[in-house]
Formats: C-alpha cells, sequence, structure tokens
C-alpha cells in the first residue's frame, strides 16, 4: 500500500535525516516507527503527506509515485491520508465541530453527509457535547481527540500519527492508543510515530526503528530496543 | 462549485467577524491609505484649478498704429483664432479703448479734459490674445513680428512682460511636477503600510494555513477566504474613507472658496459623487484583494 524506497533526505552535509530507508506498508497494517528524538520519524512522515520532499527515493502510495504528483494533485493525495500531530494542528478560529467538518468540506462533500457524520466521529472520539468549543476551551486530551476525529472523518484509507501522544498525560495517552487501535480495527492502516517504550511493547504490533535516519530493525511483533 | 463558492464566502465572513481587533486595525489603516490617495488627488485637482487661474491672468496685447484700418485688424484677429496656440482673442477698439479708459478714471476730471480736449481719441486698438499655454506666448509672439503686420502693429507687450511670464511658467512647470511626484511618493507610502498591514494580519495566520494544506485543501479553498476579508476590508475603508473625505470637503470647501473663488470643491465633490465613491471602493478592495493575495503566496507552497 505504502512503499518507501531508499529515502534519503539530507538538509545538509551535517544534517542528515534518512539514509536509504525503505520498507512497505501493507493494508490495514499498524505499524510503529520508533527511535531517539531526531532519528527521522516525523521526516518519513513528513516525505509520505508532501509536506517535505526527499532528497533521493521514491515514495509510493498504492500505484501512485508521491514525487511525481503536481502541486494541484497533493490535496487529493492528502485527503487519502489522515495525519495526527503532536502539537495538534487545529485551526484556532474555528470550533471543535468546525474543524472537523473542514476536513470534509475540502474533499467536497455535501452539507447532508457533513451534519450527518461530524457529529458521529465526535461522538466515537467522546467530544459530542464539546462540538462548539473552540480550541482554546478544550484540553491536551481533547484537542488530540478532535484532531483525530478530523483525520477520521473522511473515511482515509491510512491515518499518520506523529507523536500524538507527546503532550498528553498517561491518562490521556491510553484513550488515543485505544482510539487508533479501534480504527484498525475497523480497518484503516495507522502509522504511529512515538519514542515511548511503554506503549510499543504494551501494542505487539509491528516495529520499524531508526536510528541516525537508518533503520536498524524491523520485526512483527515487536518491541522497543535501540542500541 | 456553487457549494464550495458559497462555503468560502461564508468562511470568509466568520474569519472576519472572529478576527475581530485585527479586521479592525486592517480597516483603520486601509482607510487612512484611502483617505491619503483621495487627498492626493484632490490636492492635484486644487493645484491644477490655482495654476490654470494663474495662466488665464497672462495675456499678450497687440496695439495698433491708429491709422490702421478695422478690417485689417479683424483679418489678423481672424488669422490668430486659427492658431493652435491661442485660446481666445479679445477686440478692443479705438472707441472702446477710451470708454474703458474714461470709466477707469472717473472722478479725475483733469485728466478726462485733457483727453477732451485733444479732440482725436488718442487711444490705439487692440487685441488681447489668451494662450492654451502660457509657454506658447513665445510662438504667437513670433507670429505677430511678421513683416506683412509691421505697418499695422505699433507695439506687442510681450517683450515688456517676457520676464515675468517666463518667470511665472518656470513656477508653474516647478509645482505641477514637484506636485505629482509628491502625490505618487505620498500615494506609494500610503500603499506600502496598507500592503505590510495586510501581510503581518496574513503572516499570523501562516501556521492556519498551512494545517488547511496539509488536511488536503486546494490553494483556492484556501485563498478564498482571505479574499473575502480582503474584499470586506477594502468595501469598509472605502466607506469610512468616503465619510471622512466628503465631511473634510465639507469644512476645507467653503473656506477655500472664500480664498480662491475659482475652485468650488463641494461642488467638484458633488459632481464626482458616484465616480469619487466607486474609485475609493475599487481602490480599498484592490488593496485588500491584491496583499491577501500576495502576501499568501509563499505559505500556499507547500
Amino acid at each position: 500500500m505504502i512503499r518507501f524506497e531508499n529515502i534519503s533526505k539530507i538538509y545538509n552535509s551535517h544534517s542528515v535525516a534518512l539514509r536509504s530507508v525503505s520498507f512497505e506498508v501493507k493494508p490495514q497494517e499498524f505499524l510503529s516507527l520508533v527511535g531517539r528524538s531526531g532519528a527521522g520519524k516525523s521526516t518519513l512522515l513528513k516525505l509520505l503527506i508532501a509536506e517535505e520532499k526527499p532528497t533521493h527515493g521514491k515514495i509510493f502510495f498504492d500505484t501512485q509515485d508521491i514525487l511525481k504528483m503536481r502541486p494541484n494533485e497533493l490535496p487529493f493525495l492528502r485527503r487519502q491520508i489522515g495525519a495526527v500531530f503532536q502539537d495538534f494542528k487545529l485551526l484556532p478560529k474555528k470550533t471543535a465541530y468546525e474543524n472537523v467538518a473542514f476536513a470534509m468540506e475540502v474533499a467536497g462533500k455535501s452539507d447532508e453527509e457533513i451534519k450527518s457524520d461530524v457529529p458521529k466521529v465526535l461522538d466515537l472520539v467522546g467530544l459530542k457535547d464539546k462540538m462548539n468549543n473552540f480550541p482554546k476551551q478544550l484540553s491536551g486530551g481533547e484537542k488530540q481527540r478532535v484532531a483525530i476525529a478530523r483525520a477520521l472523518v473522511h473515511r482515509p484509507s491510512v491515518i499518520v500519527a506523529d507523536e500524538p501522544t507527546g503532550n498528553l498525560d498517561p491518562i490521556n495517552t491510553w484513550d488515543i492508543i485505544r482510539l487508533l487501535l479501534k480504527i484498525n480495527e475497523l480497518g484503516t492502516t495507522v502509522i504511529l510515530a512515538t519514542h515511548d517504550k511503554e506503549i510499543i511493547n504494551a501494542l505487539e504490533k509491528r516495529v520499524v526503528s531508526l536510528e541516525n535516519g537508518s533503520v536498524i530493525r524491523d520485526e512483527n511483533p515487536g518491541r522497543y530496543i535501540l542500541s | 462549485m456553487f457549494v464550495k463558492l458559497s462555503r468560502i464566502i461564508k468562511s470568509g465572513l466568520i474569519n472576519f467577524w472572529r478576527n475581530g481587533w485585527l479586521s479592525a486595525a486592517t480597516i483603520l489603516i486601509i482607510t487612512i491609505s484611502l483617505v491619503t490617495w483621495t487627498s492626493v488627488f484632490l490636492s492635484n485637482v486644487v493645484l491644477t484649478s490655482v495654476l490654470n487661474v494663474l495662466s488665464e491672468k497672462v495675456d499678450v496685447s497687440v496695439y495698433f498704429n491708429l491709422n490702421a484700418k478695422e478690417s485689417d485688424i479683424l483679418t489678423l484677429k481672424s488669422k490668430l483664432e486659427g492658431l493652435g496656440e491661442v485660446a481666445n482673442v479679445e477686440y478692443i477698439s479705438r472707441d472702446q479703448a477710451l470708454k474703458i479708459f474714461k470709466s477707469r478714471h472717473t472722478g479725475d476730471e483733469v485728466l478726462l479734459k485733457s483727453v477732451d480736449e485733444l479732440g482725436d481719441n488718442p487711444l490705439e486698438a487692440s487685441l488681447n490674445i489668451l494662450a492654451k499655454d502660457s509657454t506658447q506666448y513665445t510662438a504667437i509672439n513670433s507670429f505677430l513680428n511678421q513683416d506683412q503686420f509691421k505697418n499695422v502693429v505699433s507695439k506687442i507687450n510681450y517683450t515688456e512682460n517676457k520676464l515675468v511670464i517666463d518667470r511665472l511658467n518656470n513656477i508653474i512647470r516647478v509645482l505641477r511636477e514637484s506636485g505629482f511626484l509628491a502625490g505618487v511618493i505620498l500615494a506609494f507610502i500610503a500603499f506600502l503600510v496598507a500592503f505590510n498591514t495586510v501581510r503581518l494580519a496574513i503572516y499570523s495566520s501562516r501556521e492556519e494555513i498551512t494545517v488547511m494544506k496539509l488536511v488536503g485543501a486546494s490553494n483556492r479553498f484556501v485563498r478564498g477566504p482571505f479574499l473575502i476579508e480582503g474584499v470586506l476590508h477594502g468595501a469598509i475603508a472605502s466607506a469610512f474613507s468616503f465619510a471622512v473625505v466628503v465631511s473634510g470637503i465639507g469644512f476645507i470647501g467653503p473656506k477655500l472658496l472664500s480664498f480662491i473663488p475659482e475652485i468650488n470643491l463641494v461642488n467638484y465633490v458633488g459632481s464626482n459623487f458616484w465616480s469619487l465613491l466607486f474609485f475609493q471602493t475599487l481602490g480599498g478592495v484592490a488593496l485588500g484583494v491584491f496583499s491577501s493575495w500576495f502576501a499568501m503566496r509563499k505559505y500556499l507552497k507547500i
């Protein structure tokens, strides 16, 4: 479904983010990308949603070569990938409802679909009663749940989550992880980037370990082991 | 297409309202720019009128020998009227000249009696020539100095007034050029201030723009609401600016009229009301939309 082929990302001679990274993600898989800060996890996810371009290599999403896409084709790629970030990246001047609805609006969904689906998804993440709150009126865990609802609402085939629990307390952390597992069980591929050892060891899913921009281990099921 | 457009408009209106102080600050700065632009324009109208009034004060008179035939003078008059440089030619016959002289010196009995005692009218007929442009008097003077007119023309006062005319022409030229240049510079500064205010407003939304793009929004869908905000900023600012300008003219116009009777700014604004309102709105909206569109370009490259 997703294939990274010999991906390198070199910012300058002193800063090499990724070195010849190659692996494949299968449909409906739950894959964790682990590594210390600066190992290249976030860079890899940024390349997948075309936020940045690699220096070398190819990235395939289904049969499409992401690097050969024209700028006006990128929105269509991004609508197939739901992204969740450590800093939530919610639109501050939109309510929880509007943030989630925005993802459907850009995809051209009808008003009826939006009115029907957004409350359901917010209910799924446990925020139905806070749908009219602005992000500044929500806690960190609630913001992340809105972000997941936004990533989920247009039914993408993949969800990429970059350190989604990085800013959360343990209770909220496990709420978010359980939510991601539930989404995966419903058939959506999930790629989770994290450096939380406890989560990885508890998941017992495939783990790709990165160190200094290179893949040092790819195991299924895997554990959090860094040299 | 219609659904997307209505979403863009709705989103622009909501953003405009929720941005509160930022919208108010942007409107204020665009208002100041528009008031500056309109003031520069109206100052130019006043300056041009003042310079035209000054130019009309300059003319050249040709005096004719006492024995010159009226038909010769009228032939010269029609020839002068055929010249491209000449705006108007006024013929003053010897009798009219005497009448003007007498009315000008009413009460000066000695002078009037002396004229009467001469028996014959001592005053010469003349043509007062007004050029379309005060720099064209040299060409008119050359035309009058031709040999064919030498036997009828007694005197041309151009030579006597040449220094004053040249000096006035220089002042008019410098004022026109410096007025235009100062206007262009002031208008450009006003544009830069408004443009940078909108740029700062867009800069404060750069994170939002990135997020919208990562969620899968197309450039048009991201840019649209900002352009709608730009239209609103410009349209509201032009309404405020127009109110300020109209009130200002209502206050300054009558004072200026008593100072220079030829310049009636109140009438000018009255007769150009709709075109002034139209160009102010066009200027405001263009400023708001162009600034937003231009300032967003680099944040959309993701």
